[in-house]
C-alpha cells in the first residue's frame, strides 16, 4: 500500500486515539474561546430580560441525560436568568427519562435563590404522547395534570390560580433532543398562537431555521454553542458565576473546537490522500 | 362487523377532530376536551401493552437461551428493581435522593453519558471515510460541512467571513430543501389522515 493510500485508509483505532488524546488534553489544559454570539440566541437571552417580576415562564423539558451536555447547561442557565429576575416558571416534560433532568435542575437553582415549590415554580411532571399533552394543554393544564410531580392537586398550588392554559403565560421554551419540538411548534405555536422559543442538540438545529424565519419560534439555541453564548450573555450579566462553576458549556467549547479541528484535518488528510492516489494510478 | 365498527370510528372521530378545529363553538370545546381526555388514557393502556410485550420477550429468550439472552435477564431486573423503588413509597421516591433518584443519577446517567461520548469516536471516524470529493455534489456536501465544522473554530479575522457563510448556508439552502421537505411531509400525512377516515387504507385494522 502506497503513503498516499495509507493517508486514505487509516486505521479507525488510529482515529479514535488521537481523538481521545485531545478530548483528555484539551479537558487539563483549558483556554477560552472566542464566541460569536447569534442573532436567534440573543433574542431569545432578550426575552426573558424583558419579563417583569411575578411573570410566568413555561419550559418543556423534553431531554434524557443522553443529551444532558448540550441541553442541561441552557437549562440551568434559562433558570438561573429567570429566577434572579423573580420571573415564575412553570416546567413539564414530556421525554420519559426527563423527569429526573427537571429535578436535577430545579431542586438545585430553587435552593440557590430561595424559590418555593407552588409559589414561585410549579413542576408539572411528566406525561406520555406529546402531541396529546400539548393539545390538552392548550385547553387546561389539568386535563392532562390534574396533580404536579409531587402529587399536589394543581388547584391547591398558590401559582396555578391564576393559570388555566397557554393563554396565562408569557412564553414556552423548549428544551428537547427529540421530535416533540414539531408538536410545540404545530400545536401549541400553530393551534394557540402561544410564543415559543426552542433549544435543541447540535444536530437538530439545521432542521429548525425555516421556523425561525417564518417567526413560528422567536428564538433558537442550537446545541452546546448555543448554551455557551447563552452562557456567555449570562455571565456578562452576572446571573451566572464562573467561580461558581456554572459555564459548563462555556468551559466545554474548547473540547468541541480541537475534536472538530481534528475531525476537520482527518478529512483533509483523507482527501489529499485521494487525490493523489488518483493522480498518480492515472 | 369487525370491519364496519372500527372504521365508523375512526371516521367519524377523524371528522370530528377535523370539523371542530374550525367551528369555534362551546360544545365542540367540550367534546374536545373531553375526547383528549380519553386519548390520554388510551395511551396509558398502550404503555401497559408495550411493558407487558418487553415483559414476555424477555422472558421468551431467556427462556430460549437465544444469543445474547443475559442481557434481557437484566434488563428484567432493571425493569423489576426500577418499577418497586419507583412505586415505593408512592410519590415520594420521584424527590432528589431517594433510591430511585439515586440509581437514575448514579447509574443511568453514566450509562447514557457514556454511550453518547462514544458516538464522537464513531463520528470523527466515519467522517474521515464518507467525506471525499469524489463527485460535484459529494464536494458541495464536504464543503458545506467544513464551513459548518470551522464556525465553531476560532480562525481570527477570517472568522467572521466564515460566519457569514455558516448563517448563509443554514439560512438559504438548508431552509429551502427543508421547508420542501416539511411541505411534503404535510401534504403526505394530510392524505395519509384523509385515506384512513375514507376507509381506503385500513392497514391499521390488521391483515385482514
Amino acid at each position: 500500500m502506497s503513503f498516499y493510500e495509507q493517508m486514505m485508509n487509516l486505521d479507525r483505532r488510529w482515529v479514535y486515539l488521537i481523538i481521545g488524546i485531545v478530548v483528555v488534553i484539551t479537558a487539563i489544559v483549558p483556554f477560552d474561546v472566542p464566541l460569536y454570539v447569534t442573532p436567534e440566541v440573543q433574542s431569545v437571552y432578550d426575552f426573558v430580560e424583558s419579563l417583569n417580576s411575578g411573570d410566568i415562564l413555561m419550559i418543556g423539558v423534553d431531554y434524557a441525560p443522553e443529551a444532558m451536555a448540550e441541553l442541561h447547561p441552557m437549562m440551568y442557565a434559562i433558570t438561573r436568568q429567570a429566577f434572579k429576575r423573580d420571573v415564575k416558571l412553570l416546567l413539564c416534560c414530556l421525554h420519559q427519562n426527563g423527569p429526573g433532568m427537571v429535578e436535577q435542575v430545579i431542586s438545585q437553582v430553587s435552593k440557590e435563590y430561595n424559590k418555593v415549590n407552588g409559589m414561585d415554580y410549579v413542576y408539572l411532571g411528566y406525561k406520555p404522547y406529546p402531541a396529546i399533552t400539548i393539545l390538552a394543554m392548550g385547553q387546561n393544564f389539568r386535563i392532562p395534570f390534574p396533580e404536579d410531580y409531587y402529587g399536589t392537586p394543581l388547584d391547591s398550588l398558590t401559582m396555578m390560580r391564576s393559570i388555566t392554559n397557554y393563554d396565562n403565560v408569557r412564553a414556552i421554551l423548549n428544551i428537547s433532543a427529540g421530535s416533540s419540538t414539531e408538536y410545540w411548534i404545530n400545536y401549541a405555536n400553530g393551534r394557540y398562537n402561544a410564543l415559543l422559543a426552542i433549544g435543541v442538540t447540535g444536530v437538530m438545529t439545521s432542521d429548525y431555521y425555516p421556523f425561525l424565519q417564518s417567526r413560528q419560534i422567536f428564538g433558537l439555541i442550537g446545541g452546546m454553542k448555543g448554551a455557551a453564548e447563552y452562557e456567555y450573555l449570562a455571565e456578562k450579566d452576572g446571573y451566572i458565576s464562573k467561580k461558581k462553576d456554572q459555564l459548563s458549556a462555556y468551559k466545554s467549547m474548547p473540547i468541541q473546537t480541537t475534536t472538530h479541528v481534528v475531525v476537520i484535518l482527518f478529512i483533509v488528510i483523507g482527501n489529499i490522500g485521494y487525490f493523489m492516489s488518483k493522480k498518480k494510478n492515472s | 362487523m369487525r370491519k364496519t365498527l372500527p372504521f365508523a370510528i375512526v371516521t367519524g372521530v377523524g371528522f370530528f377532530m377535523l370539523v371542530q378545529y374550525f367551528v369555534p363553538r362551546e360544545e365542540f370545546e367540550i367534546i374536545y376536551e373531553w375526547s383528549l381526555d380519553w386519548i390520554i388514557v388510551i395511551g396509558c393502556f398502550a404503555m401497559l401493552l408495550g411493558l407487558w410485550s418487553l415483559t414476555m420477550a424477555s422472558i421468551h429468550k431467556v427462556q430460549r437461551k437465544t444469543p445474547g439472552w443475559g442481557y434481557s435477564v437484566i434488563a428484567l431486573i432493571g425493569l423489576i428493581f426500577m418499577l418497586i423503588v419507583g412505586l415505593y413509597p408512592g410519590q415520594a421516591s420521584l424527590v432528589k435522593g431517594s433510591i430511585f433518584m439515586l440509581f437514575f443519577e448514579y447509574i443511568y446517567i453514566p450509562i447514557q453519558a457514556t454511550m453518547f461520548s462514544l458516538l464522537a469516536f464513531y463520528i470523527a471516524s466515519a467522517a474521515y471515510r464518507a467525506f471525499r470529493a469524489r463527485t460535484i455534489l459529494a464536494t458541495i456536501l464536504l464543503v458545506s460541512a467544513l464551513i459548518i465544522m470551522l464556525r465553531l473554530v476560532p480562525l481570527g479575522p477570517l472568522s467572521s467571513v466564515n460566519q457569514w457563510l455558516a448563517n448563509f448556508i443554514l439560512t438559504v439552502p438548508n431552509m429551502a430543501a427543508k421547508r420542501a421537505f416539511w411541505i411534503g411531509v404535510g401534504l403526505g400525512a394530510t392524505a395519509t389522515a384523509l385515506k384512513i377516515m375514507l376507509g381506503i387504507e385500513r392497514t391499521y385494522m390488521g391483515r385482514d
